[in-house]
């Protein structure tokens, strides 16, 4: 048995494992050299972590050694931690094996900063080519970009990687300043620039010419940390619309601290903010899929989203006068922004009610949930509910009342919170 | 009354729906040959599967359908579950008889059924494509061997064979004892009367078949399982809401660990 990869392993999967992207799917990489792998479609989850987080690649850095000494990072220079690093050969290896016995969908490559950035992203940009090219390798490559690289390096990377990411890493200039002095957001927004200034070139040129070299077909991603420091769910959503808009990025992703470090910089907290990590990502689907704008999701008066309840349901208790909306003729729209209609179901209804009208019967056999929803519609005028219940009353209903339970999560952090106190 | 029985077939049921419509004779029951019981009531037609009027039904069926309606018949008859014949002839007779299109009224039980059933169907061959995890043997085969709630191994062979072009694969259905085949040019259907793997095996082969790396690879994965788990966000729920425990018999990740 090779011990020595298998200690490298364990070290750098550890490091890598608080990076939470783990999307393969957008990628348009399609197998026709008769190569190994296929990345055209959707993303496949091969495991689940106890965690119950997704598998899908194989996420690893090629190195813990680092220059850097960020606080919040558990491979920063000052921590005492083991240090290794692959060579390009082992994670080009490790990538075909799992990927050829379908443990994977592809690799995730992140490192620490060896030397200097260039140093550092050649090696990655070097597997991925290898990956490519001696190997025909056509599944899901995803690079860090790492910040201060050249723009020939990122400009490469884009040709192999189906996606690249450049971490901002904390929702503040001020406090990736603080807890990140080697690091700032001019030097993390420019590769993030330049890169979709190259994915746009290479959109406008596909349009012109067929042949046109592929470049990050799945797009760019970021991900920053939440409650490693003070900032409100207002100035991260505000960020992250401004990422979505200004820099086109695929996916902002959400990282709830995992206190690896007892750095004084950093706030004082004994459990991962998982609630509001959740919270965070129902509001960021909001502004995704549901129309939703980030002024109607937080505001000056409601700067934090409320952990007790999903906020497109804050947002319905705050704007009652939309409601009730009456399912046999409110626009698709609106019937997305009843608390408990997903895309799938709000789809249905449309679907179903040009062949007859609607009641709540067809709504619960097509698999409907009534349990938020039932205070917010009509179907044919007739409702399931009372309507003239405050807003207040029902929040109060909705988490207690009929039999409602708490979120399985919500009250393993509330018991935490018992314990801890 | 009239009690049909085919073949067991997918054109054999279509097949059936022609012959009812020939007769004007709508069934009772539509049940496979060899499991259906001699009635003392009625008529029993057997049909014999005629390539011809399936086509007949299947062109009717197709100008009348989208290709995701029509996929989610297919996905019925793949389903597998008591009274999916019958499901299908509702479905193709209400389709023939209203004058306008009725995909998409969720409001008609059978539609609304078939389209849950899809979905069902749907998610196995997704978990398929997903959990199914080969095993290299020495001499080059990559092998996996799964039992799928519902047969959905002709569901999951385009998926392999955009995926693994450069390898030899096969993967088996154990209980239903069919399995496929891509030899690097082309995947066909066998199935094997005495595979090497007994199904009570659960799919493993037999570590003297393994390439020398296969339990490397195999170690080196659990290893990998273990470092990427966060222990302070363990959520057990979740991960079984993900993993249901009858899917851990494929995942080498939920086997005990290796030295």
């Amino acid at each position: 048995m090779n011990d020595k990869v298998i200690g490298k392993l364990k070290i750098l999967a550890d490091a890598a494992k608080y990076d939470v992207s783990c999307s393969s799917s957008g990628g348009k990489r399609k197998n026709d050299n008769k190569g190994l792998g296929n990345a055209e479609g959707m993303g496949i989850c091969h495991s689940y972590t106890e965690d119950g987080r997704c598998v899908s690649l194989l996420k690893i850095l090629l190195t813990n050694f680092c220059i850097y000494d960020c606080a919040y990072c558990v491979t920063r220079k000052s921590n005492d931690v083991q240090r290794t690093a692959f060579t390009v050969q082992e994670v080009v290896d490790l990538t075909i094996n799992f990927y050829r016995r379908n443990y994977i969908e592809g690799l995730f490559l992140s490192s620490g900063i060896f030397k200097n950035a260039d140093y550092t992203m050649e090696r990655l940009v070097r597997v991925a080519k290898k990956l490519r090219q001696e190997e025909k390798f056509n599944g899901y490559i995803h690079l860090k970009t790492i910040p201060g690289a050249s723009d020939e390096l990122i400009k490469e990377a884009g040709l192999y990687a189906d996606r690249l990411s450049v971490n901002i890493e904390l929702p503040s200039e001020q406090s990736l300043q603080s807890l990140a002095p080697e690091k700032n957001y001019s030097e993390i927004l420019l590769p993030m620039g330049s890169i979709k200034d190259q994915l746009v070139q290479a959109k406008e040129e596909s349009k012109l010419f067929k042949a046109t070299p592929k470049f990050a077909p799945a797009g760019q991603s970021t991900q920053l940390i939440v409650g490693a420091t003070a900032e409100s769910d207002r100035q991260i959503l505000q960020l992250s619309d401004q990422l979505y808009k200004g820099y086109n990025l695929k996916r902002v992703y959400y990282s709830g601290y995992v206190p690896v470090s007892t750095d004084s910089r950093l706030s004082i907290i004994t459990e991962p903010p998982i609630i509001r990590e959740n919270r965070i990502y129902q509001a960021d689907w909001l502004m995704r899929f549901y129309g939703f704008d980030v002024k109607e999701i937080v505001d000056e008066a409601n700067p934090n989203l409320d952990l007790d309840i999903d906020p497109k349901l804050g947002w319905a208790l705050r704007n009652r006068h939309f409601f009730p909306v009456e399912i046999n003729t409110a626009d698709y729209e609106m019937i997305l922004r009843v608390p408990g209609i997903g895309v799938k179901s709000a789809k249905k209804i449309i679907s179903a009610r040009r062949f007859a009208p609607l009641h709540f019967d067809h709504l619960r056999q097509m698999g409907v949930v009534l349990k938020r929803a039932k205070y917010f519609i009509t179907c044919q005028t007739k409702s399931l509910q009372r309507q003239d219940f405050d807003s207040e009353q029902l929040r109060r209903r909705i988490l207690f009342g009929e039999g409602s339970v708490r979120s399985a999560l919500l009250t393993q952090q509330l018991d935490l919170f018992q314990r801890a106190g | 009354m009239y009690f049909y029985t085919y073949d067991g077939s997918f054109e054999g049921l279509l097949t059936v729906v022609f012959e009812a419509y020939e007769r004007k004779a709508w069934p009772t029951a539509i049940e496979p040959e060899q499991l259906a019981q001699p009635s003392m009531f009625g008529e029993t037609v057997r049909v014999m599967t005629d390539e011809g009027k399936a086509n007949r039904v299947w062109l009717g069926l197709k100008k009348r359908l989208s290709v995701s309606a029509l996929e989610s018949l297919y996905y019925t008859y793949l389903w597998e579950q008591s009274g999916f014949e019958r499901l299908i002839f509702d479905y193709a007779r209400l389709v023939f008889d209203s004058p306008e299109s009725v995909e998409g009224n969720y409001t008609a039980p059978f539609i609304l059924q078939v389209q849950q059933i899809q979905k069902q169907v749907h998610r196995e061959k997704h978990r398929m494509e997903a959990f199914v995890r080969f095993q290299k043997t020495a001499d080059g085969l990559y092998y996996a061997s799964i039992s799928p709630d519902f047969n959905v191994l002709p569901l999951i062979v385009r998926h392999f064979e955009k995926r693994y072009a450069d390898q030899r694969w096969a993967i088996y259905d154990t209980s239903r004892r069919d399995g496929v085949y891509y030899d690097l040019r082309a995947t066909n259907f066998v199935r094997l009367e005495n595979p090497g793997v007994t199904p009570r095996q659960q799919g493993k082969l037999n570590t003297d078949q393994y390439d020398e790396n296969e339990t490397r690879y195999q170690m080196l994965w659990q290893v990998y399982f273990d470092h990427v788990n966060i222990p302070e966000r363990k959520n057990p729920k979740l991960h079984l809401r993900h993993i249901p425990k009858r899917y851990w018999k494929y995942l080498s990740e939920k086997q005990p660990r290796l030295q």
